[in-house]
């Protein structure tokens, strides 16, 4: 056993940060009065940003500490950066968002911020232990967040059906951890790919574990045919949860899932391979055509979610640094098009009148041509349409998938991907074609305003220069594979 | 490599970018400065855009006016743009169409006038980039990034059906594209990892991923031609769009098929392009005989003339996969007519439609008695349609159907009556709309004011000048496609097609 280095610590600088400013928010709570809440928000801000700042000062670096449990490298470092800006736009378009919904009460932020934790724990997990843990600690506070409006019998149902599933889920995750242990002896990524490489064990019992562990991240980045939980809590949980756990977690998850088969099972590539192409196509097919069905934003956006599952899952398949950058590179640029997408669906919320059906964009670019115009950059970048990012992050998994001979994935995934345009558009055309069928105010104080033209800001730029970012992606995961 | 010391074509490319951000800046203001700043910015940069041709060099195939910087370097992607004779002539094409959309929006237009006007300068950034970029990435950036305005022109500013047009406008040109961009990064790998058109015309790619990659940018382009069978969202799409997307849609977007054709699938799949001639030579006649007919019956003005598109571009690829000088040039040649004269047509429609709200032939008769003037110009457009001698239309014809004749006599036969189909569409249409009886709903109109006789103009003068003098383009396209034609047939048939010529 090593002694205790000065290491440990460092490396879970970020982690440390984020949970203190957590734990503070937990308390300066009690001693704030309900309409100055949004003062913890901004607090809440500064300490992301803080703990941005120092894990910035750490890239670089690549150790693995805690007696290889947690492991410090490029590819949890790009990911914590993820993380930092998903919570701080989650929260700059919650803060009103929850006064519409009297709600305002600060362990949202603390729940947000433990969250974030949980999944820069996840990501950084050397260790299928560490990885489960960090995995409970998000889920858990997710969890909570989805059930947040007490008083709403949707968002109570949105989190008691998550919670069911999700923990049924991670038991399933767990019984494949399990298995994996009984053939391998161990539970540390490195240490299992090299007892796989000896070739001493029972290969069904591994396969097996795969399996389980396949279904158990399936169900956190929401492929089908472990979805069946998305619509319903997508469309529960209040607007701005649902912003933050359709990235968020969904990057967390994928991030894990991508580090234990790369890391731990490449001696079985071959296996998983074939079973995430059917998941990947099964989740593009699913999501894109039942999206097209969907009447309320909330359920289109939901399954949209879920066919981009389905598009970063080609790009895992296809494997190698390219394959994972390409996936890396798709989920940061998610992040920017989705939470824009959901923030303006929030801005649409009044008093609990409009917002959640498609209808409701009806005219909004003729009363409020700003959200329409955000509206139309979010939707065109979610179909993939240049000069947006996501159609740079299509490309990188397009390349991707045929350098590694992926020809009919790929071609899956085009066509995917055009019929995904529908339903995009369609929302476009009742923004711009319909009138409004009565005049209504936008909830838009500044703060959401701020975080959408962030979001508009970056899948525009991403769009049109993308190279340092691909350069970034890379090198991040040089380390890995 | 420039010749002229500033960037040129970025130049002409983005001008209409900062005019759009401009008037978005200026989002408060009226209507009327929207469409000043409009007019500005597109006359501007058609004026930028004629140093272009006055300092073409003729005398080689290169591309010219290149600029080359790295863009993405991670997938060596550059921002590479330039352009050779056939893309030249095209940007000019744009440049001009795209000043005379803003002026015959002038009026027509009264709803969201910036957000009008905004489209419409994307749309011309849009599709000047597609004609200069160098580098396939760039260049299909821009082939996608235009549809996004176009669309919009439909859905806002459209007609009744608008919702259906411009959703099928979109997924039908989108699920062509999408194949193309495969088929572009199949390329990349193939090519040795460069987008770069220029790099990637120079080398010799095996049988079968030739065939493949073909028929990726074939369906591509042919939807965007639109060849038979892919043609049916354009019918749709013409009638619902406003006026100025009718012109552009005709007059640029349908070009850009051709000109794909003529960029990457002659040069760069030369063994696939002769395997497959036969089979597009035969769907360009069908295009021709089909589109013409259905021309014939139809009662909407619109439609006739989105019909007639058909036919007409199918000319243009019965030219194109000749594969001789003569069907070449005339085939690039009757892409500009077909430009400027159906863009015309879509004008006149729209002049019209402005006075009275209906396309229908039958709702018209006899307005030659009250509008002269128009009907001159409506005369001179239709004749130069059906090709008539001293008119731009006949020059293209007159060469496509040689050059067919040369390879394919049966298709240039066949070709041939689509003329005289032509003829009768166009005359009849004529007919009906501008003798006949004057209808009493039809009494009180007004014949051209000054602005739409400007509009008009510029387009006439063209019709006339290819007509009768057509040497001067000529000229700018010669090297570019004897080049075209060595990288197709390679050396020796060039020349034995050129003797020939010579011999006939």
């Amino acid at each position: 056993m090593p002694s205790f280095s000065m290491d440990n610590l460092v490396s879970i600088v970020p982690e440390s940060i984020v949970l203190c400013i957590a734990i503070a928010v937990l308390m300066f709570d009690l001693f704030t009065a309900r309409e100055k809440r949004h003062y913890l928000a901004y607090f809440s801000i500064v300490g992301l940003a803080v703990a941005a700042y120092e894990t910035w000062q750490l890239r670089g670096l690549n150790m693995t500490t805690f007696s290889g449990m947690f492991v410090l490298d490029g590819f949890s470092i790009f990911f914590k950066m993820l993380f930092f800006i998903v919570a701080a736009l989650s929260i700059l378009i919650s803060i009103n968002y929850l006064k519409n919904e009297q709600s305002e009460r600060g362990e949202y932020y603390g729940l947000i911020l433990f969250a974030t934790s949980g999944m820069m724990i996840m990501v950084s997990g050397a260790d299928l232990i560490t990885i489960y843990l960090g995995l409970e600690l998000m889920a858990l506070s997710v969890y909570i967040l989805a059930g947040f409006l007490r008083g709403s019998m949707k968002s109570n149902e949105a989190a008691l059906k998550y919670f069911l599933l999700g923990a049924f889920s991670s038991g399933i995750l767990l019984y494949g951890i399990a298995l994996i242990f009984g053939v391998t002896g161990t539970t540390n990524l490195r240490e299992i790919a090299a007892f796989i490489q000896t070739g001493n064990l029972s290969k069904p019992v591994l396969i097996l574990s795969m399996i389980l562990m396949t279904a158990g991240f399936g169900f956190k980045i929401a492929a089908v045919p472990f979805h069946m939980w998305v619509p319903d809590v997508y469309e529960g949980a209040p607007t701005s949860v649902t912003a933050f756990m359709s990235v968020g977690p969904k990057a967390a998850a994928f991030a894990a899932f991508l580090r234990v088969f790369m890391v731990a099972l490449p001696g079985i590539q071959p296996d998983w391979t074939v079973i995430l192409s059917a998941l990947a196509i099964l989740t593009m097919l699913i999501g894109n055509v039942v999206a097209i069905a969907q009447t309320n934003i909330k359920r289109m956006l939901a399954y949209s979610s879920i066919a981009h599952a389905g598009y970063a899952l080609v790009g895992f398949v296809t494997g190698g640094a390219a394959g994972m950058s390409s996936v890396m590179l798709y989920l940061l640029i998610y992040v920017f098009m989705n939470l824009g997408a959901f923030g303006v669906v929030v801005m649409l919320r009044k008093g609990g009148a409009a917002g959640d059906n498609i209808e409701d964009f009806a005219g909004l670019a003729k009363n409020h041509k700003f959200a329409a115009m955000l509206m139309l950059i979010f939707m065109f970048s979610l179909a993939g349409i240049p000069p947006t990012a996501g159609f740079i992050g299509k490309f990188y998994i397009f390349m991707s998938a045929l350098n590694a001979g992926f020809l009919w994935l790929a071609i899956i995934t085009v066509i995917m991907s055009v019929i995904s345009a529908f339903f995009y558009l369609r929302v476009v055309i009742i923004m711009y074609m319909k009138d409004p069928s009565g005049e209504y105010e936008l909830s838009a104080p500044y703060t959401i305003k701020f975080a959408l033209a962030i979001a508009a800001f970056c899948v525009l730029y991403i769009g049109m220069n993308p190279g340092g970012l691909i350069d970034y992606a890379i090198s991040s995961v040089a380390g890995l594979v | 490599m420039n010749s002229m010391g500033y960037r040129i074509l970025s130049l002409v490319a983005f001008l209409p970018v900062f005019g759009a951000l401009g008037i978005l800046l200026h989002v408060k203001r009226s209507d009327n400065l929207a469409r000043w700043m409009a007019l500005a910015t597109t006359a501007v940069t058609f004026i930028v855009s004629i140093p272009l041709l006055l300092n073409f060099d003729t005398s080689t195939h290169n591309m010219q006016f290149v600029e080359n910087y790295s863009w993405i370097p991670s997938w060596n992607v550059h921002y590479t743009v330039g352009v050779d004779g056939i893309s030249v002539l095209l940007v000019l094409l744009t440049t001009l169409l795209s000043l005379i959309c803003v002026i015959s929006s002038w009026n027509a237009i009264q709803t969201k006038v910036k957000e009008y006007m905004i489209a419409l300068l994307l749309l011309e950034t849009g599709m000047i980039g597609v004609f200069i970029a160098l580098d396939l990435f760039l260049f299909y950036i821009f082939w996608e990034a235009m549809l996004i305005p176009m669309f919009l022109l439909i859905i806002i500013w459209g007609g009744p059906r608008k919702m259906y047009a411009g959703i099928k406008f979109f997924l039908y040109t989108l699920a062509g594209s999408v194949l193309m961009l495969l088929g572009i990064i199949a390329l990349y790998y193939q090519g040795g990892h460069t987008f770069e058109i220029v790099k990637l015309m120079g080398q010799s790619y095996p049988m079968e991923f030739q065939y493949w990659v073909f028929l990726a940018f074939f369906v591509a382009f042919a939807i965007k031609v639109p060849m038979f069978p892919f043609h049916t969202w354009l019918p749709d799409a013409h009638v619902e769009a406003p006026t100025a997307g009718s012109v552009i849609l005709a007059g640029v977007l349908l070009k850009m098929g051709t000109y794909g054709f003529l960029r990457f699938n002659l040069p760069m799949f030369p063994a696939a392009t002769m395997h497959f001639a036969p089979y597009i030579l035969m769907l360009s006649v069908v295009a021709i005989i089909y589109g013409a007919l259905v021309a014939m019956i139809q009662k909407d003005l619109k439609k006739l003339i989105a019909y007639s598109s058909v036919s007409h571009m199918g000319f243009v690829t019965l030219g194109i996969f000749a594969f001789n000088t003569q069907g070449l040039e005339g085939g690039i040649l009757q892409m500009l007519n077909h430009g400027v004269t159906t863009g015309a047509l879509f004008l006149c429609v729209g002049i019209i439609y402005e006075r009275t709200h209906t396309r229908m032939i039958a709702d018209y008769g006899g307005l030659t008695k009250r509008l002269p003037i128009y009907a001159v110009f409506f005369m001179i457009f239709t004749l130069s349609s059906l090709g008539l001698p001293g008119m731009n239309g006949f020059i293209g014809e007159f060469l496509i159907l040689l050059g067919a004749f040369t390879s394919q006599r049966i298709y240039a036969v066949i070709g041939t009556t689509g003329i005289i189909l032509g003829a009768a569409y166009m005359l009849w249409m004529y007919q009906r709309v501008m003798f006949m009886e004057l209808k009493p709903r039809n009494e009180s109109l007004l014949d051209l004011s000054a602005r739409e006789v400007i509009t008009l103009l510029p387009l006439a003068v063209l019709v006339f000048w290819i007509g009768i003098f057509p040497n001067p383009l000529l000229s700018v396209l010669h090297e570019t496609v004897k080049h075209l034609l060595i990288q197709v047939n390679g050396q020796a048939q060039f020349t034995a097609s050129a003797n020939w010529f010579l011999n006939f």
